[in-house]
C-alpha cells in the first residue's frame, strides 16, 4: 500500500493517538470475479454506506470479534469490465480489503482488492504538502547547507496540523501552565469554543497563539461551556506542551 | 439510509466566551517556531513508497533528520487495518 503516512517527530509523537483515531480516505481498484451490471454495483456500494459490521481478517492484530465501522462514502469512480476504481471514506480501523471482499459476496460473484492508495489520514491529504522520502532527504540537506529554515518548513508541518479535525477550545495564557501540569480546564480559563461540541467528545486545547496544549474530554457541550462561569469543563487526557512554556500563574 | 458526515465535512463556528490577549514573551505561533522547535514539534505528511513497511519508512525518516523519536499515524500495510 502507498499514500499518506503522517510521520511525527520527537514531542509531536504525542499527537499520533489523535491520528490513529481519525478517519481515512482511500482510492483503490477492485476486481469482481464475474460480470456485474453498473447499476448493481452502484446499488451494492450504496448498501455499504453508513454503519457496517466487519469481522477483522485472520491475520489482524486485534481481537476477531465483529465490530461496527462507519463508511462515510463509497463511490465507483470508473467501471471497466470487471475492474472498478473506487473511493472510500471510512472510520479508523476499517479493513478496506475485507470491505471489498464482503461487497463481492453481496454481488454474488466474489471480488478482491487489486490496488489501494491512502489519500487521506485525518487532516492530512495527498495534495497538501505531501512529500516523498527523496524530498525529505533533499530538503533536509538543503537546510544543512544553507541554514534556511524555510527548507524545513517546506516539508515539516507544525504538530497542530494533526489536530485540525478535532473541535477546539482556546484558553488564556494564565491557564496554560496548569494544564501542562495535568490540571483540568475550568470555565474561567476559556476564551473561545468551537460550536458543535457534545459531552464526552475529544477536544483539543489551544493557546491564543494557536499552539496545542493538550487533548481532553468535554464534560459539557459548547453552549453550556459558553454560559457557565465555574467548574471543570474539560478533563485533560494528554498533555502536548512542555511544562514551563508559559509562566506559572497558579498555585 | 441516514448519511453520516465524514469528520472532514463538518463545519464548526468559533464562539467567543471572553476576550483576552496573549503575551508575545511566551511561546510562538506554530508556523513561526524557531529551530530546533520546527523539528521537535513537527510532523511530516509522507508519501509512503510501496516496498518497505510503514515502520521501516519511519525509521528512515528518523535517520535522515537525526531525531531520537519518530512515530507514524496509521500503519499502511496490505494485511492491516486502515
Amino acid at each position: 500500500m502507498t499514500g499518506v503516512l503522517p510521520v511525527a517527530l520527537e514531542e509531536a509523537t504525542k499527537v499520533i493517538q489523535a491520528l490513529l483515531r481519525a478517519g481515512k480516505e482511500y482510492i483503490g481498484v477492485m476486481k469482481t470475479h464475474g460480470d456485474v451490471s453498473e447499476k448493481r454495483i452502484k446499488e451494492v456500494f450504496n448498501e455499504f454506506q453508513g454503519k457496517i459490521y466487519q469481522r477483522p481478517p485472520l491475520r489482524a492484530s486485534v481481537k476477531r470479534a465483529i465490530r461496527v465501522r462507519t463508511i462515510y462514502y463509497l463511490d465507483a469512480l470508473e467501471i471497466e469490465g470487471r475492474n472498478i476504481l473506487f473511493r472510500v471514506g471510512c472510520e479508523a480501523g476499517t479493513y478496506v480489503r475485507k470491505l471489498i471482499y464482503d461487497i463481492g459476496r453481496v454481488l454474488g460473484c466474489g471480488a478482491h482488492m487489486h490496488e489501494l492508495r491512502r489519500v487521506r489520514a485525518g487532516p492530512f491529504i495527498e495534495d497538501e504538502g505531501m512529500v516523498t522520502l527523496h524530498d525529505v532527504l533533499y530538503l533536509y540537506s538543503r537546510w544543512q547547507e544553507t541554514g534556511d529554515m524555510g527548507m524545513l518548513r517546506r516539508f515539516i508541518f507544525p504538530m497542530e496540523k494533526a489536530l485540525d479535525l478535532l473541535p477546539k477550545i482556546f484558553i488564556r495564557d494564565s491557564a496554560v501552565d496548569a494544564i501542562c501540569h495535568g490540571a483540568h480546564l475550568t470555565a474561567p480559563g476559556i476564551t473561545h469554543i468551537e460550536s458543535g461540541i457534545k459531552t464526552r467528545d475529544t477536544v483539543a486545547i489551544f493557546t491564543l497563539k494557536g499552539e496545542a496544549v493538550a487533548l481532553g474530554t468535554a464534560l459539557a457541550d459548547s453552549e453550556e461551556m459558553l454560559k457557565v462561569m465555574h467548574g471543570i469543563m474539560i478533563k485533560t487526557e494528554r498533555v502536548l506542551m512542555p511544562r514551563g512554556t508559559y509562566p506559572k500563574l497558579w498555585r | 439510509m441516514r448519511e453520516i458526515k465524514a469528520p472532514w465535512s463538518i463545519k464548526r463556528e468559533l464562539l467567543t466566551k471572553s476576550e483576552d490577549e496573549t503575551d508575545p514573551k511566551y511561546g510562538h505561533r506554530p508556523e513561526e517556531r524557531p529551530y530546533p522547535d520546527i523539528i521537535k514539534f513537527g510532523i511530516i505528511n509522507l508519501d509512503k513508497p510501496p516496498g518497505p513497511s510503514s515502520h521501516e519508512v519511519t525509521a528512515w525518516v528518523k535517520r535522515i533528520i537525526g531525531v531520537e523519536h519518530a512515530g507514524h499515524g496509521g500503519t499502511l500495510e496490505p494485511t492491516t487495518a486502515a
